[in-house]
């Protein structure tokens, strides 16, 4: 079982002081898996990201890539190694036109190195990821000022950045909040076709419908600690679940 | 069949248009007018440095060397806290730190200047850039205060181990053959750093170092060590800084404590406050034109702190944009005075 896992966390807890912002958490994401996860405000996911990706040290627990283990890594380091999130308050380098912010993954060692060391021609390259991404329908969006980006394509420049490392797991924090019912339309889509581009995916999202027309196995998080787990329609009739969204009956204050 | 064709017709624009706007310094090349837009500022620059010391009598021209060197060191600061985000107020460092080795090797070795000056450069980075490597984790102020401690703390060492020749300092170094090699070596110092860093920073690494500066939690999601690519913009700023302190031990003759003097902190605030943050050669004109107004104010005797001062709250509250902003922005209007 584990074997076959391309990440897999194992019982993994982060308290800030006094506050369990993740206790005991664990999950496994298969090669080509898309996970949902998805929980109150304030039930850890972001922790969740920020201790699989580094940002964060975890107290207890471990998490594994490939089976190696990669807990209290450096963040560029789990990158390197083929991981990579999105943040869910998007902050571009403001100065910079949109396919410049690519220049910066471009010149990372992990994409280094699969170039042989040359460089080339990195415009080029990041113009080629853009258009894969949704920038092409006006040709003039990829050479704007990233700073007057709307936040659709916003959330596309971070997406972007992701594929311009070649990840093989992507972990997305909310890239669908914020954006309308078209924009996330169109990008539905672009998340499928990651997926049978072979790239493993975490979805950490609100927009429960969009989300279930994508993944079908998700974790629902509750003050840190893993609520249930299973297909969207399993998950959503238990009423657990339900209580942590919506609240429980006679449960009043 | 038409729609296909029309796509093709699309994507050929799409591309030109992405041509046009990535090679926009290479239609400067299609007339003469647009060609003296692009040079006209920049030979105005280089040829003005180029034949102001012959214009100037004996004093002046030593003036213009120590201007100069401070010129050197608001652009090293300049680079740091515009293009990196780290605001670093150890520019005396640099200064002391090139100009002991070089002063040490001179004495010791007895090589001469035109040796000592190159070592002294890459060595005192490689000192400065070590010393500063554990700090880089801190950001804004934290970073200026511990910054602005090693030159104090180096001088106390001195002082207190009674090293490198303690509070008297070594004396009697080798000097330039004459005046004119003292200015040349600087202004083209000065003139080859500045056109360097207006490079580098445009340059994959300096966009790197760009993008650390505005957001460097995707700096690191982006795979990139941004301790080692901090280390490396300190090392190239702390080769420009200790270049002056190597060449002011060697202009003097002497080097000692005071090379660590905070002036070499302070002023290039100053400049670049007055020059304009973030455009590099604004820096360069503040600590040209500081550095002599300080000398000329002389006259005034205590006066001078207060007429100096004056003069820095004058900019700051009636410019705040600095000199090289406002010549730009209005070298601009000019350029497309007649489309109008």
């Amino acid at each position: 079982m584990s074997g076959e896992a391309l990440l897999r966390v194992n019982q993994i807890s982060k308290s800030f002081g006094g506050v369990q912002a993740v206790i005991d958490l664990s999950l496994q994401l298969g090669q080509g898996d898309i996970l949902g996860v998805i929980g109150p405000n304030g039930s850890g996911k972001t922790t969740l990201v920020n201790l699989i990706t580094g940002f964060v040290k975890p107290n207890r627990g471990e998490v594994y890539f490939k089976d190696k283990k990669i807990t209290g890594f450096a963040p560029h380091k789990i990158v390197d190694l083929g991981v990579t999130r999105t943040f869910q308050i998007m902050r571009p380098y403001h100065s910079l036109p949109a396919f410049k912010n690519l220049i910066v993954p471009l010149n990372s060692p992990r994409i280094r190195r699969t170039r042989g060391g040359k460089l080339g021609d990195n415009d080029g390259v990041a113009i080629d990821i853009l258009e894969e991404i949704g920038f092409e329908r006006d040709a003039y969006v990829p050479y704007k000022i990233a700073s007057s980006l709307p936040l659709g394509y916003l959330k596309r420049l971070e997406l972007a950045r992701c594929l311009a490392l070649q990840p093989e797991v992507i972990i997305c924090d909310e890239i669908f909040s914020g954006l309308s019912m078209s924009e996330i339309g169109t990008m539905i889509p672009l998340i499928e076709k990651l997926q049978m581009d072979g790239i493993s995916i975490i979805m950490i999202e609100h927009r429960l419908r969009e989300l279930f027309r994508l993944v079908n196995r998700v974790i629902v998080m509750n003050f840190g600690s893993k609520l249930a787990e299973g297909s969207p329609e399993a998950v959503m009739a238990k009423p657990e679940v339900r209580g942590a969204y919506l609240g429980t009956e006679g449960e009043l204050c | 069949m038409g729609k296909e064709l029309n796509q093709q017709e699309r994507r050929k624009e799409r591309l030109d248009r992405g041509i046009k706007v990535r090679t926009e310094g290479l239609y400067a090349l299609l007339s003469w007018r647009e060609m003296s837009y692009l040079l006209l500022p920049r030979m105005v620059l280089i040829l003005g440095l180029l034949f102001i010391p012959l214009l100037l009598d004996m004093y002046w021209q030593r003036v213009l060397c120590v201007a100069g060197v401070y010129a050197l060191l608001a652009l090293s600061f300049d680079f740091l806290a515009e293009f990196v985000g780290l605001v670093c107020l150890g520019g005396a460092f640099f200064i002391g730190s090139g100009g002991y080795i070089a002063g040490l090797l001179n004495h010791w070795m007895g090589w001469s200047p035109f040796l000592t000056i190159p070592i002294a450069t890459v060595a005192g980075a490689g000192v400065s850039t070590l010393v500063l490597l554990p700090c880089l984790r801190l950001r804004g102020i934290y970073f200026a205060i511990i910054s602005f401690m090693f030159p104090l703390l180096t001088v106390y060492v001195i002082i207190a181990l009674n090293i490198f020749g303690g509070t008297e300092g070594i004396t009697a170094l080798a000097t330039f053959p004459n005046i004119w090699v003292d200015q040349y070596l600087i202004l083209g110092a000065v003139i080859l750093s500045l056109f360097v860093m207006r490079r580098l920073v445009n340059e994959d690494f300096g966009l790197i170092l760009r993008s650390i500066k505005d957001n460097d939690q995707a700096v690191k999601a982006s795979g990139i060590s941004i301790t080692v690519y901090k280390a490396k913009a300190v090392f190239i700023a702390s080769l420009i800084g200790c270049f002056g302190g190597a060449y002011l031990c060697h202009l003097y003759g002497w080097v000692g404590i005071s090379q660590f003097t905070m002036d070499f902190s302070i002023l290039p605030i100053a400049a670049t406050v007055m020059g304009g943050m973030g455009t590099l050669v604004g820096p360069v004109l503040g600590a040209l034109i500081l550095t002599p107004m300080s000398e000329a104010l002389r006259g005034f005797g205590q006066l001078r702190v207060v007429l100096y001062c004056l003069i820095l709250i004058g900019f700051i509250v009636y410019k705040p944009e600095g000199l090289m902003n406002y010549l730009k922005r209005k070298f601009h209007q000019f350029e497309h005075w007649e489309e109008v």
